[in-house]
């Protein structure tokens, strides 16, 4: 699994950061990272959420 | 015996338990139902880059055309429920058909409110679907004034993205200060000088009293007897459940269809979205709630649940969370807060319009507030959700 953001279109909301703390952070610089690229399938439930519950659908997982 | 779910409204709560019962497995009949000839798509950029010209309205859309093949629905727009019968498992349509099911779940959401006793006329207008925002945003092009009705979030969003547009904006808002059931007075009084820093003539503890004008607006009438001319007016005065359908079903509707814990409204049948009244673990309380998340997660915990059936069910459990972007501002909440709960700001100020708020209820942390401060709302929103004590939250001991 690979996770792809789109940064011209995340909105900061964050909730990615609650549903995937492993795979995603926003930085002291204010900016979205993503913290593992291609997480491991025991964080798919987490990464799903996280994709779910993006309000302008940044996230997305490639396979 | 599982072969047939229908769900009946198109909206975000509506596509979200489609995919949510097909990742999850489901792979017999689905059919979606939608009053709007439109495939689903997304509200919030409505208000915002729909409105200023930023998004052609098609951007709104959640999937393509063929994004619905691998979903396989019977997906039928355009077409309204009329009545539901339990017994019989069915429900009707407006076009004369019917969908039978084995598990329903209903999405059909809310409308706008209008004005009681004001006649519909040019130029008198409402945000809530595309249609709605592609004649608002054709009304603009033509309208140097507008005066909005209401400063809720539609109404002050509608108001910041007609002040990206150039247009004199008069807001007229009953309430003293702004969201302060909501907010408190403290961050309403931010917003409304935010507000009126960036132009808008905001006249608050006055009511419209009349829409001025006879085959198109002219203005409105307001309270303290002065009169605001306008090209065209918006009402933004809050939204009804479209229950209207269910009347006579056997569903308890008490503004909204009441739930259980679970989602489920009557057996096999499931609510969800800005329709529902479901018990909120989190809060233990049964509001109606009207934001995006909300839908997203209720439209998967009903869609969970309507698999696994009542004896495998999940109640649902969710820290309200909701946005409003206005300006180079966005202002995220999360929680429950009451109109007497002591705010606190933790860090930034109401003069820079930067900042974290805590809400305070007894020794919990019910709520966090932020304006354009999305890591604290992260960090808090755990906190909150664990029912952190407010004295462990301010000292930094508090461990999510």
């Amino acid at each position: 699994m690979k996770v792809v953001v789109d940064l011209n279109i995340c909105d900061l909301h964050g909730l990615c950061v609650e549903s995937a703390p492993e795979v995603f952070e926003i930085g002291d610089d204010g900016a979205l990272h993503i913290l593992n690229e291609a997480p491991p399938e025991s964080l798919r439930a987490k990464v799903a959420a996280a994709v779910r519950e993006c309000p302008t659908g940044a996230i997305s997982i490639e396979e | 015996m599982l072969r047939r779910i229908a769900i009946i409204g198109a909206s975000l709560a509506g596509l979200r338990a489609a995919e949510a019962l097909r990742a999850r497995g489901f792979d017999g009949e689905l059919t979606l139902i939608g009053d709007e000839p439109h495939r689903p798509y997304d509200r919030p950029p409505l208000s915002k880059q729909v409105l200023q010209g930023v998004w052609e309205p098609e951007q709104t859309l959640f999937r393509r055309k063929d994004g619905y093949d691998a979903l396989a629905l019977d997906m039928r727009l355009g077409v309204r429920a009329l009545s539901l019968d339990l017994r019989a498992r069915r429900v009707t349509l407006a076009d004369g058909t019917f969908t039978d099911y084995d598990r329903l779940i209903i999405a059909t959401g809310a409308r706008v409110r209008t004005l009681p006793s004001i006649a519909p006329r040019t130029g008198l207008l409402a945000l809530r679907g595309l249609d709605d925002a592609i004649v608002l945003r054709r009304a603009l092009m033509d309208a140097p004034r507008v005066a909005v009705v209401g400063a809720g979030f539609i109404g002050l969003e509608v108001a910041a993205s007609c002040r990206a547009r150039g247009l004199s904006v008069t807001v007229i808002e009953p309430l003293p200060v702004p969201f302060s059931p909501i907010f408190g007075r403290t961050f309403g009084e931010m917003i409304a000088a935010m507000h009126r820093d960036h132009g808008v003539d905001l006249r608050t503890g006055v009511a419209v009293t009349d829409v001025v004008g006879d085959s198109r607006v002219a203005g409105v009438a307001i309270s303290d007897g002065s009169r605001i001319d306008a090209d065209v007016v918006v009402v933004g005065i809050g939204v009804t459940p479209n229950t209207e359908w269910l009347e006579g079903s056997g569903l308890t509707l008490d503004n909204g269809i009441v739930c259980s814990g679970s989602g489920e409204a009557a057996p096999d049948v499931y609510a969800a979205g800005d329709v529902a009244r479901i018990a909120n673990r989190w809060h233990g309380d049964s509001p109606r709630i009207e934001h995006w998340t909300n839908a997203v997660e209720q439209a998967v915990c009903v869609a969970e649940n309507a698999l696994a059936g009542p004896e495998a069910c999940t109640s649902f459990s969710s820290v309200p969370y909701f946005w409003s972007d206005q300006y180079d501002r966005k202002i995220q909440f999360i929680g429950r807060a009451r109109p007497h709960d002591e705010m606190v700001i933790v860090d930034g100020s109401l003069e820079d319009r930067r900042l974290t708020a805590l809400y305070r209820r007894g020794d919990r942390v019910v709520a966090c507030l932020a304006v354009n401060q999305p890591r604290a709302l992260i960090k808090y929103r755990k906190l909150i959700a664990a029912g952190a004590s407010w004295g462990a939250v301010l000292s930094g001991t508090a461990v999510a």
